[in-house]
């Protein structure tokens, strides 16, 4: 039932803004794959190419062997697509959205009731009331039981955890995981890079080029470099404190903490000189933990490489 | 697609504005021009200035202001006094007679009358002169039955057909129906399909399997069905309120009209192609559609008058051919075989709109 992709060598520009320069990806039966980037990287744009809505200016994309642009009344078939915005109608009720949807696709609810039972179980007791007053975490249940009320195999969710609270993006995830279990191929575009682990691979993005594809625990593997969280009594001149101090390191908050990458030959060094010198710029209760990198440390360092190339 | 054109219909139901616009002005715009613009003269204060105070001018008198058209309000002495009344601004006319006006009148046969008129109203003043020339022609002609004398004077009878009373209700329901329609059925299809764009909803009907051809008729099936009943809305006020003859087949007429629903729709289909916003389709209808079809297309302004270039653009706005259509089954009472060339036009524009926004509509976001 699910379906593979090739995208081959697709470039799309909007005047002199390249959304995509020259991204060439392979997705396989069955995966949840997910794209990682921060907004404007070129994610949707690559959506948008997948779902026939836009045509890529080269380059060739094929869904299942069937082609984007010859053969976009088939992909239309057999894709669920659920946009960064919400596609809802707000003065429809929760029930007549579905419905509306399912109609559109030949189809109906009852048919596939089963497909989103575990998604649409959440939301039915509200099914009366008007998308306009559902909150965010419910209005994207209801846009996800929309996406699949038509039984797609292919699955395309653009953002769709941007705005939602944590709660809600974590059950969402554990729900999409389901879904792969039903055999839909599915890609998922978010800004949290917490949420790259979740998926079997993610492909991270920046100014329309794919800076990495690989499994989670891959890239975490080939990162390379030391962090250290710093904490001190002042975190509010301390970013700039420690960029000052270590011009070639990379330096960014996160969470409590900052985190300086390091490549220095001598770790422990580099760490006793960190403490004298942030002491001779007042900062006290200072507390410097080596730390294994997440994948949010593995992303921004291979964005920063990114930048400065 | 029974389930689109549903859900078009919980759109419509569910926005009261749109409720207000589409059954609320109709109304409105139809007693506005029933009641408020007219061009009918009642009641005109007029003065008069009676040099001779004889027979035949009290006669004449008694005439103009028996004939409801006028209103008395002013006997003047003097012609000093004129201009004071006029520079009042009530007195729209005044009626001055000669001294020995019926002496005159015996004796060598003819007399004078001035008019003077406030000509700040052009339209009105005009009407007044023409009322007034016409009660005294009836006047004198009488005299002259009555008298035997048949000195064969050659008269100008002008009589005015379909409308003898120049009622201006005919003239506008036919224009404010085609303005309607036109307003109704172009800009609320055109903004309610950029509303979707905007929305981003249209994203995901592109997405799914169904045909451009499928979204347009869903999305104007139910306006072709408000349209209609906004139209018999408007034609039982004119019947009633205003008491307007259909004089010819009324199942026709409303064929006609419906044909140019449908025109009207596929041009706002049309505009919603070409515009990404609902503020764009908005504007678009209004200048695009709303001047033209007010000014060019013979509702107000008579198209004989118009420069030559644009008679020939008024050639192209359907409702002028749309209006004629109309006064003839209305006024006239004729049949179809008087206007089959209009409707030929307003038909194939149809068709061209249709096939236009079809071929146009986006089948991708680009």
């Amino acid at each position: 039932m699910s379906v593979n992709i090739n995208i081959r060598n697709i470039t799309k520009s909007f005047g002199e803004i390249q959304a995509l320069n020259n991204v060439s990806l392979d997705i396989d039966q069955g995966e949840l794959f997910g794209f990682i980037g921060p907004d404007g990287s070129g994610k949707t744009s690559l959506f948008r190419i997948l779902t026939s809505l836009l045509l890529p200016d080269t380059g060739t994309v094929s869904v299942d062997g069937l082609d984007v642009v010859k053969d976009f009344k088939k992909i239309r078939n057999i894709t669920g697509y659920m946009p960064g915005r919400f596609s809802l109608y707000a003065d429809l009720s929760v029930e007549e959205n579905l419905n509306f949807y399912a109609s559109i696709f030949n189809t109906s609810v009852k048919e596939n009731y089963d497909l989103i039972k575990d998604i649409y179980s959440h939301i039915e007791p509200f099914k009366k009331r008007k998308v306009h007053a559902l909150s965010g975490g419910m209005k994207q249940k209801l846009a996800l039981s929309c996406a699949l009320v038509h039984k797609p195999s292919l699955l395309i969710l653009d953002e769709p955890t941007t705005g939602v609270d944590a709660v809600s993006r974590m059950e969402f995830w554990e729900l999409l995981k389901k879904m792969q279990k039903i055999n839909i191929t599915i890609l998922v575009s978010t800004p949290y890079m917490d949420e790259a682990s979740l998926c079997d691979r993610v492909a991270l993005m920046q100014n329309g080029n794919l800076l990495a594809v690989n499994t989670p625990q891959q890239i975490i593997k080939q990162y390379k470099q030391q962090i250290f969280a710093v904490k001190t009594d002042n975190m509010h001149p301390l970013v700039a404190d420690l960029e000052r101090m270590n011009k070639e390191a990379l330096v960014y908050r996160f969470g409590e903490s900052i985190h300086v990458s390091s490549n220095a030959y001598d770790l422990e060094l580099f760490e006793s000189e960190l403490k004298t010198n942030l002491s001779k710029l007042n900062h006290k209760d200072i507390r410097i933990n080596k730390i294994s990198p997440l994948i949010e440390d593995c992303f921004l360092a291979l964005m920063d490489k990114n930048v400065v190339e | 697609m029974w389930a689109f054109i549903k859900k078009e219909f919980f759109h419509i139901f569910r926005d009261y504005r749109s409720m207000v616009i589409l059954f609320g002005m109709p109304i409105v715009q139809v007693l506005l021009f029933g009641f408020a613009i007219t061009n009918e003269i009642n009641d005109a204060q007029i003065a008069i200035l009676d040099h001779s105070k004889d027979v035949v001018t009290r006669e004449l008198t008694q005439k103009i202001v028996s004939s409801n058209y006028f209103l008395l309000v002013e006997n003047l002495e003097s012609n000093n006094q004129i201009e004071a009344e006029f520079k009042k601004g009530d007195i729209k006319q005044v009626v001055i007679f000669e001294s020995g006006f019926a002496r005159k009148l015996e004796k060598e046969g003819k007399a004078s009358i001035q008019l003077l008129l406030d000509a700040s109203e052009p339209n009105t003043a005009n009407m007044l002169n023409a009322y007034t020339t016409g009660i005294i022609n009836t006047y004198s002609m009488q005299k002259m039955i009555n008298s035997n004398a048949v000195p064969l004077s050659i008269q100008v009878d002008s009589k005015m057909l379909f409308n003898p009373e120049l009622k201006s209700v005919y003239m506008f329901v036919p224009g404010v129906i085609t303005v309607l329609l036109m307003l109704v059925s172009a800009m609320m299809t055109s903004i309610s399909i950029t509303r979707e764009k905007e929305l981003g909803t249209m994203e995901a009907l592109l997405v799914s399997p169904l045909k451009p051809i499928q979204i347009i008729i869903g999305k104007v099936t139910p306006y072709v069905l408000l349209s209609f009943i906004n139209l018999v809305v408007i034609l039982l006020l004119a019947k009633f309120v205003f008491l307007m003859p259909i004089r010819g087949s009324l199942v026709l007429l409303l064929a006609e009209c419906l044909l140019f629903i449908v025109m009207a729709l596929a041009l706002g289909i049309l505009i919603s192609t070409i515009s990404k916003t609902q503020q764009q389709a908005m504007m678009m209808s209004m200048f695009a559609l709303m001047l033209p079809t007010i000014l060019l297309s013979g509702f107000i302004f008579p198209i004989e008058n118009m420069p030559l270039i644009l008679q020939y653009i008024s050639h192209l706005m359907p409702p002028k051919w749309f209006i004629i259509i109309i006064k003839n089954i209305m006024l006239k009472g004729v049949g179809i075989s008087y206007f089959w060339k209009e409707t030929l036009i307003i038909a194939f524009m149809t068709v061209f709109f249709i096939g236009m926004s079809v071929k146009k509509f986006k089948i991708r976001l680009e």
